[in-house]
């Protein structure tokens, strides 16, 4: 099984490396790459995302023929892909972060920043918070309901079909916090840094 | 909801940690890797390293340690001390750091916390503030350690960090860090109250109320401590369960 986690130069990645790299324990043959060879015989892709939803878009853009790749693993294989925090806001169509940018257009919806109610909710959202499971998700296999995840974020992305959504958690409001359509997967939180919870979320999707 | 978190901090020089500690199970009660997988396995919801070391060739011990720990525990991790530059940002962060915290060279140079939340986002930035009370509700800021005064008025650099990108501020007494008598609840307060950015409270703990004070009235989002974890007088678990039973959101082991 070759798992690809996409380095697209979109900030720091090691630790997204570190725990897949503990969760598969030569299991699973982790590639980190931009590579589009690569990734076009990869089983399973990771796509990570830290900084500015523009930042993140215009990192993938630089690099030739990696959106159409991804998009063909995704959408027409369907291969398993997990995005993690931006990682999963690109789905959507549009992002309002620095300025209007265009998404990657997989799932319907647009990432906007969370409404703190006027500086009430300190921003960014940082730390533990509790998930609640929407519907069954394959990667929450074994979590249960109101486990704790790490988060660092501004944004969170609203998806047109809710259905889509496999977890929220609250702050100021009911955050989207993952999703999960077909064989799409997204956390905003970080399952790198979520300590036993957030390993085992990794586990769930390598063993997909 | 979301949870305060606690921070257990490790002074370390010359790749050792400084402050003493008596855990038994250590093998070896200097090494920083060893000491952060015990505080992580015990419930820390992130570990903070300040390297304290002098010279800059003993700089790269830090960045070892860094990768070894960050192959182990699988919380945030944020490295502080002698962060100067971009580059040393990137070797930090390619070792396997979460977030870096950058402190005189943010009072020297505004424009380097802008720069490096452009480049590495405000989720990875945290701009340290050490304080010292000058009058009634004024407080000044001081670098290298302590022991350069600058002029600077606390809460007003303060809202200068935030605005310039910095995604959390530690903010720590000078004049408590080290007594043992609890934060500056009056200086958490005023900053915390003029700036819209998670603060840690650092400098003072020397009991579980102290903590609980920082969170209740000094409205600090995390809680950051060296020497009651260190020499065992407390574990993350004994802390946690105390700040629950008071009512404070935490995340209890493994929840």
């Amino acid at each position: 099984m070759n798992v690809t986690i996409v380095d697209y130069q979109s900030g720091n990645i090691s630790s997204v490396i570190n725990s897949f790299t503990e969760v598969a324990k030569g299991n699973f043959n982790l590639e980190v790459t931009s590579d589009i060879k690569k990734i076009k015989t990869s089983d399973k892709i990771v796509l990570p995302g830290q900084g500015s939803f523009k930042s993140c878009v215009d990192s993938l853009n630089s690099i030739n023929g990696l959106i159409d790749t991804l998009k063909e693993s995704a959408m027409t294989n369907k291969k398993p892909l997990l995005g993690i925090c931006v990682g999963l806001q690109m789905f959507a169509d549009i992002g309002y972060e620095e300025e209007e940018t265009k998404g990657l257009g997989w799932i319907p919806g647009k990432v906007f920043k969370i409404d703190n109610q006027n500086g009430k909710f300190k921003l960014p959202h940082i730390g533990w918070n509790e998930i609640e499971l929407q519907k069954q998700s394959k990667i929450f296999k074994d979590i249960k309901n109101k486990s704790h995840m790490y988060f660092v974020h501004s944004y969170e992305f609203i998806p047109k079909d809710k259905s889509v959504i496999s977890a929220t958690t609250d702050y100021s409001s009911k955050i989207v916090c993952a999703v999960e359509k077909d064989n799409l997967f997204g956390t905003q939180f970080h399952p790198e840094k979520s300590d036993k919870n957030g390993l085992k979320i990794i586990d769930n999707f390598l063993r997909l | 909801m979301l949870k305060n978190r606690i921070i257990p901090c490790l002074d370390v020089k010359n790749g050792r940690v400084v402050k003493g500690i008596n855990f038994v199970e250590l093998k070896d009660a200097g090494d920083p890797v060893e000491q952060a997988k015990i505080y992580s396995d015990g419930g820390a919801d992130e570990i903070c390293f300040l390297d304290i070391t002098a010279s800059n060739e003993n700089r790269d011990t830090i960045i070892d340690i860094v990768r070894k720990t960050a192959k182990e525990c699988f919380v945030p991790l944020t490295v502080g001390g002698g962060v100067r530059t971009i580059q040393n940002i990137t070797d930090l962060l390619l070792a396997g750091a979460d977030k870096v915290s950058i402190n005189t060279a943010a009072v020297q140079n505004i424009d380097f916390v802008k720069e490096a939340s452009k480049k590495f986002g405000s989720q990875c930035i945290v701009v340290a503030i050490d304080a010292k009370k000058v009058s009634e509700n004024k407080w000044e800021v001081f670098t290298h350690g302590g022991r350069n005064k600058t002029g600077i008025n606390a809460v007003e650099f303060a809202k200068k960090v935030e605005f310039n990108g910095a995604g959390e501020i530690l903010l720590t007494s000078m004049d408590k860090d080290g007594t043992k008598s609890g934060y500056d609840v009056d200086l958490l307060k005023a900053i915390s109250k003029s700036t819209n950015i998670p603060i840690i409270a650092s400098g003072g703990v020397g009991t579980l109320d102290h903590l609980y004070d920082g969170i209740v009235k000094g409205g600090a989002s995390a809680v950051l401590a060296a020497s009651i974890f260190h020499y065992g007088e407390f574990t993350i678990k004994d802390t946690k369960e105390y700040l629950k039973s008071k009512n404070i959101p935490v995340r209890l082991h493994n929840a």
